[in-house]
Parts: C-alpha cells; sequence; structure tokens
C-alpha cells in the first residue's frame, strides 16, 4: 500500500471516534540502556506520533531514540490475575541465584 | 559596512522575532496539545535566534542598544522583517503554509551563513539550521496531511498556499546590503537561495497532492521598513508590557 493510501485508511478508522488514537511512547536515554516507557500522547499515525513524541517527551534532552505504538496493539496482563500471576513466584528463593560463593575478585554481582 | 551588516543582522533577527510571536499566539489554542507543545517550541526556537541577533544588531551599531531595546522600543517603521511573517495566523493550514515557506527559506540561508565569515553569524547558524530542518519537516507532513486529506482540508491548505504565495517572493530580493554583505563573504545574497526553495516546496506541494500558484503580484517593503497594518498591532501587543514597565524583569 501506498503512503498515501494508508493515510486514507488510517482516516477511515479514525472517522468512527472524534479523537485522535492513542500511542505509548518508549524513549532510550542513550547508547547501552533500553527504551523505557515513558508516556503516551495522541496523534493521527505513527509519524506524527513519532514527531509529537520529540516535542513532548525529549525537550530536556531526555533521549537519544524514540519508539511509538499504538496503545491498541499492547496486550496487558489484567490485575484480577495478579495472585494467579505473581503471587506463586513469592516463596520460590531457589529461583534466585543466591546459592553460590562468589569467587574472590568477582566484581559487579 | 558595519552599517549594512547591522541591518542585515537585523532583517533576520526580526524575521524569526516577528514568526515568534506569531507562533507564540497558537499557545493554548492549537488544534490539540501535542501541537500546542510543537508550536510553542518552534516560537521558542525563532525567539532563539532572534535573541541571538538582536543582541548582535546591538554591539554592531555600537549605540548601546541591547536586544530588548531593539525589540520592545522600536516603531513598526524600523522593523526589517518580510511581510510573510507579520500577516496573521488565519486557520492552521494558513500557519503551516508560512511555517513551511518560511522555514524552508530560513533553513536554507542559515546553511549558507554556516560558512560566514562572521564567527557569531555562523555560530548562531549552525544551531539554527537544525532547528529550521525541524521546522520544515514539522510543517511539511501537516501540509502533506491536509492537502492530501479530506475534500474540506485540501481546499483549505491550498487556499492558504494561493494567499502567501505573493509574500515568498520578498524573501529573495536583492539590495545593495545585501549584495554587499554577500561579497564581503560575511552574507548570503538570498536571490542565490531561490532555486533550491522552490525545489524543496514544490516537491512538498506535489506531495501534498497541492498546486503551485503561478508567480504574479510580489508586495514587499518589509526590508525598508514599510508594513503592512498587521505588524503595528502585533507590535502593540508584544511591547506594551515592556513600554508600560520599562525594564521589567521576572
Amino acid at each position: 500500500m501506498s503512503a498515501t493510501s494508508e493515510r486514507a485508511a488510517e482516516r477511515v478508522n479514525q472517522e468512527a471516534s472524534s479523537q485522535w488514537p492513542l500511542w505509548e511512547v518508549f524513549v532510550r536515554p542513550r547508547r547501552g540502556l533500553s527504551h523505557s516507557h515513558v508516556g503516551s500522547l495522541h496523534a493521527p499515525d505513527a509519524e506524527i506520533a513519532l514527531r509529537n513524541a520529540r516535542d513532548v517527551y525529549t525537550r530536556r534532552q531526555e533521549g537519544v531514540s524514540i519508539w511509538v505504538m499504538p496503545a491498541a496493539a499492547i496486550t496487558a496482563s489484567s490485575p484480577d490475575e495478579k495472585d494467579a500471576f505473581f503471587d506463586p513466584a513469592a516463596d520460590k528463593v531457589y529461583r534466585h541465584p543466591t546459592f553460590y560463593d562468589v569467587p574472590e575478585g568477582a566484581k559487579y554481582l | 559596512m558595519t552599517t549594512d551588516l547591522f541591518e542585515y543582522v537585523l532583517r533576520i533577527g526580526d524575521d524569526a522575532l516577528i514568526a515568534a510571536q506569531r507562533l507564540a499566539e497558537w499557545s493554548t489554542r492549537a488544534p490539540e496539545m501535542e501541537e500546542d507543545i510543537a508550536l510553542s517550541n518552534i516560537a521558542l526556537d525563532q525567539l532563539g535566534v532572534a535573541r541571538a541577533m538582536l543582541t548582535y544588531a546591538g554591539e554592531l551599531e555600537g549605540a548601546g542598544r541591547g536586544e530588548d531595546d531593539l525589540a520592545f522600543l522600536r516603531e513598526d517603521r524600523e522593523f526589517r522583517n518580510c511581510l510573510l511573517v507579520e500577516l496573521p495566523n488565519g486557520d492552521f493550514a494558513v500557519t503551516m503554509a508560512r511555517l513551511l515557506f518560511l522555514s524552508a527559506y530560513q533553513g536554507s540561508l542559515y546553511d549558507g551563513l554556516v560558512g560566514s565569515a562572521d564567527g557569531r553569524l555562523a555560530g548562531v547558524a549552525a544551531k539554527a539550521r537544525k532547528e529550521s530542518a525541524y521546522h520544515v519537516d514539522h510543517a511539511a507532513q501537516w501540509t502533506v496531511r491536509l492537502g492530501d486529506g479530506t475534500a474540506e482540508s485540501h481546499k483549505r491548505m491550498q487556499a492558504a498556499v494561493d494567499d502567501l504565495w505573493p509574500y515568498t517572493h520578498e524573501l529573495f530580493g536583492s539590495d545593495a546590503i545585501v549584495s554587499g554583505v554577500a561579497e564581503a563573504g560575511v552574507g548570503v545574497d538570498p536571490a542565490s537561495l531561490r532555486e533550491g526553495w522552490t525545489e524543496a516546496v514544490s516537491s512538498v506541494l506535489d506531495e501534498a497532492t497541492l498546486t503551485r500558484p503561478a508567480d504574479g503580484w510580489a508586495p514587499g517593503g518589509g526590508r525598508d521598513g514599510l508594513h503592512t497594518e498587521h505588524l503595528s498591532y502585533l507590535l502593540s501587543e508584544m511591547q506594551v508590557l515592556h513600554r508600560a514597565h520599562p525594564g521589567a524583569s521576572w
């Protein structure tokens, strides 16, 4: 699909709602670190979302790289599932690498 | 030469100052919050250039005038900005068309000034050219979306381009002042920027399915201090605080 017809398709999708779709923004503060979620914003399409993210979230040199993704594309765990999802990990201390002797001279462990 | 350079620097500074004031009028009034922030960012970029240029102009003049004196205590006839920047904002399409025309011009001007024999001009230009590249991109994104959008947005974007096109000719006007500073390797003759500008703007208009207007009526006079009535209203709002409370600070 050409960029023009993609835009046309997005416009059709938006006609149902008067508000621009929501996008989640991820910023990498500097090389070597991973992108972190910093917030969200509204934009009519991905290119504008990226530019809005630049203006809203990197005005004070917060980053060197930005990702945006449609909020609708995220599948999130539900608060109702919290117990089933996370509690079983609470009593499994053997999953932590704490039963090894740290060799002498090994730093930063 | 110093007098000519003063005039030349004033033109660049006044373009940026008046553009900043017009863009700032969108604050709290833009169609979306994100766009509000974007336009304010661009206004602040323009203001940054204006401050550097007016400060430098004051030094060149050597009469003890600083940036505030030049910004807030001159009358409309003493301003050297082009007419394009002082025209009212109109609707969002007009604002985007103006931003596209202006920042494409400013970007190529700053690109040229990076090689200026004058270190101050080269320094400001080196920073400002990156900002201009972003302004062009922002305006181009919206010009394409509105031009190649709905029937209504296309109509309004085309009307904006048609209305503002005549005012773009003044950007490339030459006179003794610009040819003097250009020959000295200090400034850029705007006439030399026209071809690149037309190419860049035309490619955006093409992508936006807009028609490039025919060249015809070419209003001018801004560089000589002959402005539209709109500048007087803009200045009275911009200058009122400083004139009422001279030397006021935060």
